[in-house]
């Protein structure tokens, strides 16, 4: 386990490092996971030791969400002042970019 | 240490999780609905949010590793990525660019203000790269995360029938489509429908955060320059 965890938060750490480093407008654990992609790919980890601790934090990954949308409370100003343009660009985005993207796709195939 | 918060998400999660494994309806979304009720109990008990969030910080801590971990299924599913490699990368680079842009344009278009606009422009990404992002670009987390979500639930609860009325028949088509859009709660409402079209609405999901956390804070300076 601890193997597996250790391989994880090196990438975090690694990925935190590149972006603060390189002054990167781009999350570091984002960075991290692509570094860790790069890695499984080139050989240099393997996907075993890694495999159950990844999974396991990926398929928990839902409840981490809820201490930050929570926050959504101190922001209930906005929220109403804003009502229209929130509702009418989440339907009108959603709609047109499910229906281009999957003609886009169906394009290029 | 105050562990409150903890308690609470952890004990609340369980529940409603419950119910949504039991009837597996898109309203019965469990964290949408711990949200709103860890919401609605703060309110009344008059608990602020920073003394919730000083055991309950820890959950959220914990995205960090797991959106490194993401690497896994993203590795995992290398072969489909190679198979579809012009459909997934043009499906992701157009598809992540219209998520953004039509967010941005009718959300400034019916008035949203600035911090509206960098708040909802990530919105078509996966929840914990989308919190990151939002971050990075001047937004509100925890409103893009809200956000976010309820993308999500359009596409798991219309995603398929839309799908459907604009004739999009071809399977990895309607995968990348609804994970590119959906992220997360869209793969799960496809991939009950083929199998091939959740691996790639899995991947589109993967890859449009990649793509959107590289892209977005340069095309906002260049939007709000314009």
């Amino acid at each position: 386990m601890y193997k597996g965890l250790a391989i994880i938060f090196s990438f975090y750490f690694i990925g935190e490092m590149a972006a603060e480093l390189g002054n990167l407008p781009i999350p570091g654990n984002v960075l991290g996971m692509i570094f860790l992609v790069i890695g499984l790919w080139g050989g240099a980890i393997d996907i075993k030791d890694v495999e159950k601790e990844a999974e396991f934090l990926v398929d928990n990954m839902s409840i981490m969400f809820i201490p930050p949308g929570v926050g959504v409370m101190l922001y209930f100003g906005l929220l109403r002042e804003e009502l229209l343009p929130i509702i009418g660009a989440l339907i009108l985005s959603f709609v047109i970019t499910i229906g281009f993207t999957g003609k886009i796709v169906e394009v290029l195939r | 240490m105050n562990v409150f918060g903890i308690f609470l998400t952890i004990s609340i999660y369980f529940i409603f999780n419950k119910l949504y494994e039991i009837k597996k309806k898109f309203y019965l979304n469990p964290v949408m609905l711990s949200i709103t009720s860890i919401i609605v109990l703060l309110y009344f008990a008059e608990i602020e949010y920073q003394v919730y969030m000083e055991s309950a910080r820890i959950l959220s801590f914990l995205l960090g590793p797991a959106v490194v971990s993401l690497a896994i299924p993203l590795y995992k599913r290398r072969k489909v990525v190679l198979d579809y490699s012009k459909q997934i990368s043009g499906g992701v680079v157009l598809g992540g660019l219209i998520a953004i842009l039509s967010a941005f344009f009718v959300a400034y278009l019916l008035g949203g203000s600035r911090a509206l606009l960098l708040t909802i422009s990530p919105k078509s990404v996966t929840t914990p790269i989308a919190i990151g992002v939002s971050e990075r670009i001047g937004g509100i987390p925890s409103l893009t995360a809200i956000l976010v979500i309820i993308t999500g639930i359009m596409g798991n609860s219309v995603g398929v029938p839309i799908l459907d009325f604009f004739k999009i028949k071809d399977k990895v088509a309607r995968g990348l489509a609804m994970g590119v859009t959906s992220h997360g709660l869209g793969t799960a409402r496809i991939i009950q429908e083929d199998k091939l079209s959740g691996a790639v609405s899995g991947l589109g999901m993967a890859l449009n955060g990649v793509f959107t956390s590289f892209i977005l804070y340069y095309l906002i300076q260049i939007l709000m320059s314009i």
